[in-house]
């Protein structure tokens, strides 16, 4: 379990870092957190020639909280989130989510950006970008461009990120005020990645679903937005019936693939089971937000 | 003032609490080169072909060995249960014409750093004529080499074991009970990794650090195969991040560095990595079994008639038919059944090699055997608590013969209050409230139950240890014994047993282990024997000590023998008013004062226990939490509490990793693919609930001077039999768990049934 021999690289800002990327497109890999690139290469599953370790790179770090998005550097670690980095439901939705990734020392190192760049397709924060609309932007020497997280999660591990490209910051556009979120997954132990996740939002009047948005991780090559399922929970009561009708139409529409620890048709009511908790738990946060 | 039972700190934890432990990876000699272990990417072909020459040709390598490169060096040979034609199926140190699992050793590069030799290693090609791989050891056995020896079919041993008259039970039985269940394949997972330094010596002389459990033993073979005087061979036991059975039996990389140390005249190092861990060191479990019991009209079990198969691996490995053997002897447990007829086969498939995980066989049969218990209670309508009740051995039965062997001694019970500890264990939980509450609770919408396992665990294993006790005149006493430290407190115990028998504190008393050089035989560390063999021999060693010290004050004060007492560490001469301390003994005579003790056992002692399980499941994820855990224990007598709770709850979670999380899976091609710890779950402190333990010293073992029995096994026994109870409960689903682990996509597929 010693890595491959590679060269390394440390840019000392980001231009110079885009440099390098340019320079190594063909065998170059970026070190971020490295909380999943070292341990697969120590495992000899990748093997680049070239490591740049962009990890110091202060001007990525750090989270803008701006009135309409938060804008976060791909180096920021997963740790930030522990506390609210902004008021509000985003900002009380990311709590709840990075408190399932990993285990703590892991949230200390692992970034933001990294995370998204790997496209787990069990990973959070793929799931967040997706459900809620994020944009990567992606930076080359002398150019750069956005793009949509639909475009960006291209598959299983697979990304719209060039060679010659760094992901420099996500924007996620906040939720409006009153919004309830919820956020459920399953592992199979505290910290592994999830057999499958459910990210919510519900706003209300009364308890009537105004809007909705509906995601699941864990269920296919990549995060789902569902928005078949948005679309009808719209109008509908907050009610019990309305999340099992919506975790039923979930099973219907994925299919995932089994692996050792989950069988396909385990994950798909696993799916729809835990859509139905998320929904429920949004419903509970959306009722609290409009009484305060 | 009694050192024994009293709850002293472990003696051993110092260097270990403040990083000063010395493990294998640590020690580094000059010039020393590093081994990497080529392993087959396969898991059954025909060994064609080995090209080396690219891996040669890399910077830093300094050999490449293949079983060509060694001559007539033999296979690994049977440690334990030896059965007359098994020698066929055992593994040679590297791959000769056959690869059998993935992870084989088929090749070793030696380099001058380790980064080199895994470099080098990678470009070792391997031409293997692929073939199926079987991976089913219910399945009919097939050939084990078929170009090679057609006729060697992979059922190495059918292990028969009988008592009573099994056919006229059923005859008169109001029931008959029959189960199908299988326990996972998992296996101990030590901190510490396998790994050897091996250091030549004067004199084509080889020392190997980084030994465990059975040094002597290892020592003696590697000096066999290597064709060396015994005393040329020495084997040194530093710190040892774990042991559970699998770490520190014999396996290739052990011979190949001391042949390579040789052969080279450098040391040669090589640590394990965590990947070839999980697929090259023992699995065991992954066994499978088939119970009909004939019952009476109130639930009794008049007979029993078993088979199972254990998944062996590959080869059948230096435990020879351990785990198989243990399974057939103690499947009965603590429960009378008068007759019993059991049948185990022990199939080989392409796997890796199995040897024993702690409680091996039990961990396996009790689960099988309290499925069984359940699955009587639920046919006849009963109380689980009660119908276990009804068929313990009674404490007037005592000792119990139960007319069968186990390791090669006859399977007696030494002492029990097997009725005693289920009341207490009872009343500790209010059984009955208990079942009250939950059922409240399942009304209620929740889902949770609770389970209880009943077990006989077995410990002291002989045939024999030597201890050794000298006095060192400085002040200070040393015990070298040939047991070994896997992590276990054998220091503490040990120094306990001491100071206990010599009236001294434990300040001053030095235990060594695990070390050839220093004395010329023992067991070491395995089956629970330590505190049984090691510290009976320990407690002789003082007593002989004790009268070597008044013999000689007898001298030195030029009085009677009978004129002099011994007391805390001193003799006195009552008349003189006049004192020796043992260490002015020691520093006043010549050659020192010491004694020596041999315990010599034909039994095992037979510590018994219960475990209760009490989980909640959620219905939609299929997940199982485990709210409680309970373990009743009588361990005879216990030389130290805190040690003997360390062992349980230790012993608990590895047990609850096993029923829940660990399996090692393998695809149609015999790929495994659980090797990481991203696939191979083992519990955290997350998943493992504190774990309660009622340790009783109601039953002292009467065959060691001690009275004790040992702790080893206790915490992880029944743990998968009480955890599937508790689901069954919580589901209100008798005999839905059948199969360990209950991973929540198998719990998900019998829900839907």
């Amino acid at each position: 379990m010693k890595p491959a021999a590679f060269a390394y690289l440390k840019p000392e800002n980001l231009a110079e870092a885009l440099q390098f990327v340019a320079d190594n497109a063909d065998d170059g890999k970026l070190l971020a957190g490295g909380q999943s690139l070292v341990p697969a290469m120590n495992f000899r599953l990748a093997r680049p020639e070239t490591l740049i370790d962009i990890s110091g790179l202060e001007a990525l770090d750090g989270v803008n909280d701006r009135p309409e998005a938060l804008s976060i550097g791909a180096l920021t670690r997963h740790a930030t989130f522990h506390k609210p980095v902004s008021d509000g439901a985003l900002g009380r939705l990311l709590v709840k989510v990075v408190g399932h990734i990993a285990h703590y020392p892991i949230r200390q190192r692992g970034t933001f950006g990294g995370s998204l760049c790997h496209a787990d397709p069990a990973a959070e924060w793929c799931l967040v970008a997706t459900a809620l609309d994020a944009t990567m932007r992606l930076e080359s020497s002398g150019d750069a461009r956005d793009v949509p997280a639909e475009a960006f999660f291209r598959g299983s591990f697979t990304t719209a990120l060039e060679p010659n490209e760094i992901l420099t910051r996500i924007t996620i556009p906040k939720l409006p005020d009153a919004t309830g979120t919820g956020f459920v997954e399953f592992a199979r132990r505290k910290g592994d990645f999830a057999l499958a996740m459910a990210l919510t939002t519900l706003h209300l009047e009364g308890n009537t679903i105004r809007s909705a948005r509906v995601g699941l991780g864990g269920v296919a090559d990549r995060a789902l937005r569902m928005t078949e399922i948005e679309a009808a929970l719209v109008g509908k009561p907050a009610t019990p019936e309305t999340f099992v009708t919506a975790g039923q139409m979930a099973r219907d529409q994925i299919s995932p693939r089994g692996d050792i620890h989950g069988s396909a048709e385990y994950r798909r009511d696993l799916g729809g089971a835990l859509l139905e908790r998320a929904l429920a738990e949004a419903a509970e946060e959306a009722r609290g937000a409009v009484s305060t | 003032m009694s050192v024994i039972g009293a709850r002293e700190r472990r003696v051993e934890d110092r260097p270990l609490l403040i990083g000063a432990g010395v493990f294998v990876a640590d020690l580094n000699r000059a010039d020393q080169i590093h081994m990497r272990v080529v392993r087959s990417p396969l898991a059954f072909g025909r060994l064609l072909e080995i090209d080396i020459e690219d891996a040669a040709a890399q910077p830093g390598v300094v050999a490449i060995w293949t079983a060509a490169d060694l001559g007539d060096l033999g296979p690994i040979d049977f440690r334990m249960t030896r059965i007359e034609g098994m020698e066929p199926y055992r593994q040679w140190c590297l791959a000769r014409d056959y690869v059998r699992y993935v992870g084989d050793p088929v090749a070793v590069v030696f380099a001058e750093t380790a980064q080199r030799a895994e470099d080098a290693a990678e470009l070792v090609f391997c031409d293997i004529d692929e073939q199926d791989p079987h991976l089913d050891a219910r399945a009919e056995p097939v050939a084990f080499a078929p170009d090679v020896s057609p006729e060697l079919m992979s059922e190495p041993a059918v292990l028969q074991k009988a008592v009573g008259d099994v056919d006229a039970a059923f005859g008169q039985a109001a029931h008959e009970v029959a189960i199908e269940v299988r326990v996972g394949r998992h296996t101990g997972v030590p901190l510490e990794t396998r790994g050897a330094l091996a250091v030549p010596g004067e004199g084509g002389t080889v020392t190997m650090y980084g030994a465990a459990k059975v040094p002597h033993y290892n020592r003696g073979q590697i000096a066999r195969m290597l064709g060396l005087p015994l005393d040329a061979v020495q084997l040194s036991e530093g710190h040892v991040g774990g042991g559970f059975g699998i770490r520190g039996e014999l396996y290739p990389e052990d011979v190949l560095v001391c042949r390579a140390a040789l052969a080279f005249g450098r040391p040669v190092k090589w640590i394990e990595d965590r990947r070839e861990h999980l697929i090259a060191a023992n699995h065991s479990r992954d066994q499978a079994y088939r119970l009909r019991a004939a019952v009476d009209p109130e639930g009794r079990v008049l007979g029993l008639d078993a088979q199972f198969f254990t998944d062996q691996g590959a080869y059948v490995r230096t435990h020879g038919a351990t785990v198989s053997d243990l399974s057939a002897a103690l499947l009965p447990g603590p429960y009378l059944i008068p007759a019993y007829r059991v049948r185990g086969h022990v199939r080989l498939t392409n796997k890796t090699p199995a040897g024993t995980y702690r409680a091996p066989g039990r961990y396996e049969s009790t689960f099988a055997r309290e499925r069984l218990m359940d699955a009587i209670a639920a046919r006849l309508g009963l109380d689980r608590a009660e119908v276990r009740q009804r068929n313990l051995v009674p404490e007037s039965q005592m000792p119990f013969r139960r007319g069968l062997d186990a390791l090669g001694t006859d399977v007696v019970y030494d002492s029990g209050r097997f009725h005693d500890l289920l009341e207490r264990l009872c009343a500790h939980v209010s059984w009955d409230d208990l079942q009250e509450r939950l059922a409240g609770r399942r009304k209620a919408g929740e889902r949770v139950g609770v389970g209880l396992g009943y077990f006989v665990e077995k410990s002291g294993l002989g045939p024999d240890d030597l201890v050794r006790i000298s006095v060192l005149p400085e002040n200070g006493i040393r015990i070298v014994t040939g047991a070994a430290s896997i992590g276990q407190g054998i220091e503490t115990a040990m120094a306990q047993i001491c100071a206990d028998t010599l009236g001294t504190g434990l300040n001053g008393i030095d235990v060594v282990h695990g070390q050839t050089a220093l004395i010329e035989k023992g067991m070491g560390a395995f089956a629970t024997r330590a505190t049984v063999m090691t510290g009976s021999a320990t407690k002789m060693a003082a007593d002989a000590l004790i009268e070597r010290a008044l013999d000689v004050a007898a001298t030195l004060l030029q009085a009677e023998r009978a004129s002099l007492s011994y007391a805390d560490g001193t003799v006195h001469h009552a008349a003189s008013e006049r004192t020796l301390t043992l260490s002015e003994i020691a520093a006043a005579w010549d050659g020192g004062l010491g004694a020596e003790a041999t315990f010599v056992s034909d039994h095992m002692t037979y510590p018994y226990g219960i475990h209760l399980a009490q989980v909640r499941v959620d219905p939609a994820t299929c997940g199982v939490e485990i709210e409680r855990f309970v373990v009743a224990y009588d361990i005879g007598r216990a030389v130290n509490p805190t040690l003997v709770e360390g062992q349980i709850v230790g012993a608990a979670a590895q047990g609850i990793g096993g029923a829940l999380y660990e399996e090692f899976v393998y695809d149609e091609a015999g790929q495994p693919l659980a090797a990481s710890f991203a696939d191979y779950l083992m519990p955290t402190a997350q998943e493992v609930p504190a774990i309660e333990t009622i340790v009783r010293e109601d039953a002292p073992s009467p065959i060691n001077p001690l009275g004790v029995k040992g702790a080893g096994e206790a915490g992880i026994n029944a743990v998968g039999a009480a955890i599937a109870s508790a689901v069954d409960d919580a589901l209100e689903r008798p005999g839905l768990v059948r199969q360990l682990p209950v991973t929540p996509q198998r719990l998900h597929a019998w829900l839907q049934e």
